[in-house]
């Protein structure tokens, strides 16, 4: 009922000029409607945690709790975690911060809590250079593995073809002179 | 057999010895380094209003028990050996502290009512002492000896043995 009453002409109107007002209203519509469709669906910025004071401060709590391991996932950082514990882990790492402690400071409270395991990169030094050293060093030996087999294989390539068997090749002479004369004549 | 062909064999030893070391070692246990290092002070304020400090129990064996309601079966397993205990050995100067983390507080109260909990319990908010002592599950158990030292760390749900043990032992700890 009420929809339908919305076609209804003003008296004396022209068709042209009824198409141009409903041009107005659509473009009217579609003007404020773009706009709104674009806010609604545009992702919304990340939303701060507790305590949030400034995009810079949301960047540097990123920035040291992606270099912590969460505790209670596997292998997520506690900037990626979406457990209770990280997101604790996320506002004690803001307060730390706020209260001026560098990240180094904040990295070296929760290893002396949770040990070396925290950190998602373990520190170079002693039996940890292990880790960073033998791929490495794997990747140098494949290298050098590569390297001698490649050097072999061309090696045989270029090794002199064993001499021929004085039967064998005084027949394929014969063959092709026989081939010769059967051509030619 | 050439020495070379006796490469590959010797090659797999590392690897064998490595794996054997993988599968033997439980990847969710996670050392603490706070065993036998001063336990980290804290203060909680316990369920029945009152409010306790780690200070305010200098020269007290404590055993700190951190648990929550939603934490079964391990916390329903391991919570009528707590209150046993604490009652066994309280009078001999033993202190219990439950810390109840991450949740409802209805939920802390009914558990607390479940077992007859008569030691004093209270909630972390912000998870601040779970953090602070390394926490990473529940249940977890520390058991603080009088000179503040964190003596023995329980992961996961106490055994009768477990617990009789290491409560002697803070105790008997001069």
């Amino acid at each position: 009922m009420g929809l339908r009453r919305r076609g209804r002409v003003a008296p004396g109107g022209t068709a042209a000029r009824r198409r141009g007002g409903w041009a107005l209203v659509a473009l009217v519509c579609a003007g404020l409607l773009i706009p709104l469709t674009i806010l609604a669906v545009a992702p919304s910025p990340p939303r701060a945690e507790a305590g949030s004071s400034s995009p810079d401060m949301d960047e540097r709590v990123r920035d040291v709790a992606s270099e912590l391991r969460c505790v209670v996932c596997q292998n997520l950082s506690v900037a990626d975690s979406p457990s209770d514990l990280a997101k604790e882990m996320r506002n004690l790492i803001r307060e730390l911060l706020q209260q001026g402690k560098t990240p180094e400071e904040i990295k070296a409270y929760f290893v002396s809590r949770y040990g070396e395991f925290v950190l998602l990169e373990p520190p170079k030094r002693g039996f940890n250079l292990l880790v960073w050293g033998l791929p490495f060093a794997a990747l140098l030996v494949g290298a050098c593995g590569v390297y001698l087999a490649a050097k072999r294989w061309t090696q045989r390539g270029h090794q002199a073809a064993p001499p021929l068997d004085p039967a064998y090749a005084e027949r394929v002479r014969r063959e092709l002179k026989e081939r010769e004369g059967s051509s030619g004549s | 057999m050439s020495w070379k062909k006796a490469l590959i064999p010797l090659a797999c030893v590392p690897l064998i010895v490595l794996l054997a070391y993988g599968f033997r070692t439980d990847p969710k246990a996670i050392p603490s380094p706070l065993v036998e290092k001063a336990a980290p002070g804290f203060r909680i304020a316990v369920y029945d209003g009152d409010s306790l400090s780690l200070e305010g129990l200098k020269g007290k064996p404590v055993v700190l028990n951190f648990w929550a309601s939603w934490c079964y079966p391990a916390c329903y397993e391991e919570a009528p050996l707590l209150e046993a205990t604490w009652r066994k050995y309280q009078n001999q100067g033993l202190m219990m502290v439950g810390v109840d983390i991450q949740d409802k507080e209805v939920d802390g109260r009914e558990f607390i009512a479940r077992f007859n909990f008569t030691f004093p319990n209270g909630p972390d908010p912000g998870s601040k002492i779970s953090i602070d002592y390394g926490v990473y599950g529940v249940p977890e158990t520390f058991f603080i000896d009088r000179q503040g030292r964190i003596a023995y760390k329980q992961v996961g749900a106490l055994s009768p043995d477990v617990i009789e043990e290491q409560a002697r032992a803070i105790l008997e700890e001069k």
